[in-house]
């Protein structure tokens, strides 16, 4: 190193002349001091009196930037090789198919002259989903403003803890809980709507009721709740303190104060917390190939026996398909995968719009 | 629109901390108070207890007495949301909605009480944007972020949404610390201004600004670091800064201590 005081590019702190025997040099500086052969001159400190030294060429900030980029362009990576793969194998079957893709209702890929249409399952999944979140999102939001502005403290940690925990429970056990016990109640309760709301076309038909889409919504509901109160109250117990006095010494109620200064602050949090929770009903597979009923048909009845959305239908599937059989298959997996990134897409948009606000909030 | 507070034997809690003791002062309508003291003296805990923002901190609550205009303060049958309406706050550090526009921040405390005509709404958000000073700075940019302004137009804003509301009184806490010093000189003629139509308690640190703009001052201190804080001497400005009858003032304020 010769003249060049020996020391870390990023000593920056201190002035000239600070002496190195105490004081300064006993943090950062000291590790440096202490190598042997690179004695310290005893009249410069931390900020140093000599020439600059020179950047490093190989250091702890290249390392750590070059490892923070390799796991960025791994993400872009993984998502293109799911992608090829995908296409590769759903082209041949495609090409086989004997039916329009779009608009044929049913899926019988495994015949000589394969015919299969994802219509139904797109649309099973989309409206299996929606109602899912329809349910779920105003108990989630409810829960995550208790525990977070109504809850006594000890409570609201005991009780969110409890919640994450629902997070951690496996679909499967979901999947036979609301096929073997939580579809009594339902069929009870579908038999008492198709009396009384029959006229409703989506409350109608003669039955049979209870291995629905309303059944698997709601077991969906009971998965993404978690997720989405987990999250939206940590964005609300994010809310500045000073926001929400500044709500309430203006006279407002804890309600007003919570519509004035937590929700606002909490949107994009709460979109955000919106889209895993239909990412994770939108992908689901187990707990709705048990619940629903699965037929091939697009009606928008939700109590009457059936239902069937794209995951489900890989999962029953999957196993009986031929070659043509699993390319059908892995083309309603890349519906569901376009599906998936229309949702976020919009989302992302719907943040966005706001940006101007949300951003100079931070 | 303007009421005389007065407080007699307050005492303020923060769970099992006593915060402050036995305070007794009465406000004239009409004036600017200065609230100055040491750190930790209670000062704003005092001020926080006259529009009852103290009790919004878990485990905190207000002994003895405060009225405004003889009415009670703290009696059981009183709207809080009424108390907070009638006296008015501007926190230490600009606290605008984040997500709001400048005109959606000062009309806030209407929208509160459902006030939703846009003419009325736009009429009291320029009166109270002319009054805040602030209205030929953002007049054009009213759809704009409140957050997006400088510190102490932030800081006006929030004066402006406090005294949208016309309240009797507005507190202050140390509304100009975070300020550079033009615009703390901008919040203090306003302050002038305001004591027009307003009853004006204000907290702060700086004992020039307290002399400057304020016609009574009140000194708080403690003992020691854990003892409640205790007032000291109440009396005129003019009086307090130049022949305070206390020794504990006038050794806080010619800087001997504290």
């Amino acid at each position: 190193m010769g003249q060049t005081p020996h020391r870390s590019a990023h000593a920056g702190t201190g002035g000239p002349s600070v002496p190195s025997s105490d004081g300064w040099s006993a943090g950062a500086s000291a590790r440096v001091a202490d190598i042997p052969g690179t004695p310290r001159p005893p009249d410069h400190g931390l900020g140093g009196g000599d020439a600059l030294p020179r950047a490093k060429a190989f250091g702890a900030e290249k390392a750590f930037r070059g490892l923070t980029m390799a796991a960025g362009t791994a993400v872009l990576v993984i998502i293109a090789a799911i992608a090829v793969f995908l296409i590769s194998k759903a082209v041949p079957a495609l090409r086989a198919n004997t039916e329009n893709f779009w608009t044929y209702q049913g899926w019988s890929p495994n015949q000589t002259a394969p015919k299969f249409g994802i219509g139904t399952l797109a649309f099973g999944t989309v409206l299996s989903s929606a109602l899912a979140l329809l349910m779920a999102v105003p108990v989630a939001l409810g829960i995550a403003l208790y525990l977070s502005h109504y809850a006594p403290r000890r409570l609201g940690t005991a009780l969110g803890f409890l919640i994450d925990l629902l997070a951690a429970v496996p679909s499967v056990v979901f999947g036979l809980w609301g096929r073997d016990i939580f579809v009594e109640p339902v069929r009870d309760f579908s038999v008492w709507l198709n009396t009384y709301f029959g006229w409703l076309p989506i409350f109608g038909g003669d039955g049979p009721f209870g291995k629905s889409i309303l059944l698997g919504a709601l077991v969906l509901a009971i998965m993404v709740l978690p997720i989405i109160t987990s999250l939206s109250r940590e964005v609300f117990l994010q809310t500045p303190t000073a926001n929400e006095e500044a709500a309430l010494a203006l006279g407002a109620t804890r309600w007003e104060m919570i519509r004035t200064a937590v929700l606002p602050y909490g949107r994009p949090g709460i979109i955000a917390a919106v889209m895993l929770g239909l990412g994770r009903a939108l992908g689901e597979t187990i707990a709705l190939a048990m619940t629903l009923g699965i037929t091939f048909g697009i009606s928008f009845n939700l109590i009457q026996n059936g239902g069937n959305t794209i995951a489900a239908n890989i999962a029953n599937a999957f196993g009986e398909a031929n070659d043509t059989g699993r390319g059908a298959l892995i083309a309603s997996g890349l519906v569901l995968f376009a599906i998936t990134l229309i949702v976020n897409i919009s989302a992302r948009v719907i943040i966005y719009r706001r940006r101007e606000f949300t951003e100079s909030a931070a | 629109m303007a009421k005389r507070i007065e407080a007699t034997n307050v005492t303020a809690y923060y769970g099992g901390f006593k915060a402050i003791e036995n305070i007794s002062l009465t406000v004239e309508p009409k004036t600017v108070t200065a609230l100055i003291g040491p750190s930790g003296c209670g000062k704003s805990t005092f001020l926080r207890s006259i529009n009852r923002m103290h009790e919004v901190l878990p485990g905190a609550r207000v002994e003895g007495s405060l009225t405004i205009d003889h009415q009670d303060i703290y009696d059981r049958d009183v709207d809080v949301t009424a108390v907070r309406r009638m006296i008015g706050m501007v926190f230490q550090r600009p606290n605008p909605f984040p997500t709001m526009s400048i005109f959606e921040n000062v009309v806030a405390g209407l929208r509160l009480n459902g006030v939703k005509r846009r003419s009325i709404l736009e009429e009291a958000a320029e009166k109270a944007l002319r009054s805040a000073n602030l209205w030929d700075e953002v007049k054009d940019r009213l759809g704009k972020p409140g957050a997006g302004l400088s510190g102490g137009q932030q800081q006006r804003l929030c004066i402006a949404r406090t005294i949208a509301v016309e309240p009797q009184v507005v507190l202050m806490d140390e509304p100009c610390s975070a300020l550079d010093p033009i615009s703390t000189l901008a919040i203090e003629d306003l302050m002038f201004q305001l004591k027009d139509t307003f009853t004006i308690i204000i907290v702060t640190h700086n004992m020039q600004q307290a002399a400057r703009v304020s016609d009574r001052t009140a000194f708080f201190s403690i003992e020691k670091t854990g003892d409640p804080g205790r007032l000291i001497e109440y009396d005129h400005t003019q009086k307090i800064f130049s022949n305070p009858s206390q020794k504990k003032t006038e050794d806080y304020i010619t800087g001997r201590f504290g």
